[in-house]
């Protein structure tokens, strides 16, 4: 598998950012808040179109087919998306079946097997957050766009994440993530986005109604 | 391909329906305030019998409209608020397949709910139980019609401030139609002509509603986490 991602030109957040990653890489997105971080995922996510340039996998624009690019992505956003009235199993199932990974292993790697049936609203946020990124394993997919996977966890799922990032890449897959904290994550690529300046800040004005404040 | 189109919406479908079947508090609402809604008519109109019965067809139309908005502020706006509208998008399945299969489960959970209300409301309006298969018939197309374009009109205000506001004003206009054939549907039957034709149109309505509605709504719903 060979990934060749080119991408350029994003509005005003993103100025024409360009890299290109190897099956195996790694990617971490460093920045201020507000750079971009998470803009430029879910665009390398299909969820985003950009405004210029494209995003290529082995040679091919990745918003030709969305539904072939979405089977070769697993994203992890900033929110865990879990319906806190169904149990964590329940959560899973659509993962599951889009992905056809195992939930029970994958429960299991991120050790919430035991909270499988417990309702999402019971869990603590670092439970959550292992729960979506149990969800990022079922997808079985070769690229995995992590937005902050760190939020919330406790240093010994730190030492299971770092388990399995190794063995995704040992795999032939590819990890991008953003983070702000180090991650256990050996010889990544780096691209720091640069903040914006404060000229180039919009001024808040007409777009914010007072009625938002009744 | 990794994935079975069929078994994915299946997947949505239980996964809405379970969640309905936790918080029930959504579906209760919305068939509470169906009957309620109803029952106030005799208070304001008075207690003719003569009265009601030409009036049923009518409010137990606008009545069930009103109601089946109820929920559908929440039907994109919950999965949009905690991140799942991403992860619906990114199972792969097509955006249009999504909305489909949210209004599905919005017609299961409201709309089906309603039809099993209507019998008893009608009959407390004094409808002759004569006219009771054209009223079921008539909304069971109504409802369905009702799923399609309201599922439409939550994607297309996802995302904007005071959607709930607006989300009335794009729904009601748009189900006018379908109001008019159903309700003159059960005129007809009542003064005994034939109410095929408006049954029939309602079909033709809802026909032209099953292709397009789930198409515009994918597109706002694209539009919605862009």
């Amino acid at each position: 598998m060979e990934n060749i991602s080119v991408f350029r030109g994003e509005r005003l957040v993103l100025d024409r950012v360009g890299f290109t990653l190897d099956a195996g890489d790694a990617l971490l997105l460093t920045g201020p808040n507000g750079a971009g971080k998470s803009t430029l995922l879910r665009v390398l996510a299909g969820l985003r179109k950009p405004e210029g340039g494209h995003v290529l996998w082995s040679g091919v624009d990745t918003l030709a087919d969305r539904s072939q690019h979405a089977g070769r992505v697993a994203y992890l956003g900033h929110q865990d998306a879990l319906k806190l009235g169904l149990t964590l199993r329940e959560n899973l199932t659509l993962a599951a079946r889009s992905g056809g990974g195992d939930p029970d292993s994958c429960m299991k790697s991120l050790n919430i097997l035991g909270l499988a049936d417990l309702p999402a609203r019971m869990l603590s946020a670092g439970q959550k957050r292992r729960a979506a990124l149990a969800r990022v394993l079922l997808a079985q997919a070769p690229l995995w766009l992590l937005d902050e996977p760190s939020l919330g966890l406790d240093t010994s799922t730190m030492g299971l994440l770092g388990t399995l990032f190794a063995a995704h890449r040992q795999a032939g897959g590819i990890v991008i993530a953003t983070t702000h904290v180090p991650l256990p994550l050996p010889n990544p690529r780096t691209l720091a986005l640069p903040g914006l300046n404060e000229s180039d800040i919009p001024q808040p004005m007409e777009d914010f109604p007072e009625d938002d404040l009744l | 391909m990794k994935f079975q189109i069929p078994s994915l919406i299946m997947a949505i479908l239980e996964r809405d329906l379970r969640l309905a079947l936790r918080h029930g508090a959504d579906t209760l609402g919305a068939v509470l305030f169906f009957i309620l809604a109803g029952a106030l008519f005799p208070l304001a109109l008075g207690p003719s019998p003569e009265l009601l019965r030409r009036m049923a067809p009518g409010i137990v139309w606008v009545c069930a409209l009103l109601a089946a908005l109820l929920p559908l502020d929440r039907l994109f706006g919950s999965e949009l608020e905690d991140g799942s509208l991403d992860q619906l998008l990114m199972t792969g399945l097509p955006s249009p397949l999504i909305a489909l299969a949210k209004m599905i489960a919005h017609w299961l959970t409201t709309g089906v709910p309603l039809l099993l209300a209507a019998g008893p409301l009608a009959i407390m309006l004094g409808m002759p139980a004569g006219s009771m298969v054209v009223l079921l018939t008539g909304l069971l197309l109504g409802t369905l019609i009702l799923s399609l374009i309201g599922g439409m009109a939550a994607s297309v205000v996802l995302g904007a401030r005071r959607g709930g506001v607006l989300l009335p004003l794009l729904v009601l206009p748009l189900t006018t139609p379908a109001l008019i054939f159903g309700a003159a549907a059960l005129d007809a039957a009542q003064t005994g002509l034939s109410w095929g034709p408006d049954l029939e149109l309602l079909g033709a309505f809802l026909a032209a509603a099953i292709p397009l509605c789930p198409l515009a709504a994918g597109a706002g719903l694209r539009a919605a986490v862009e």
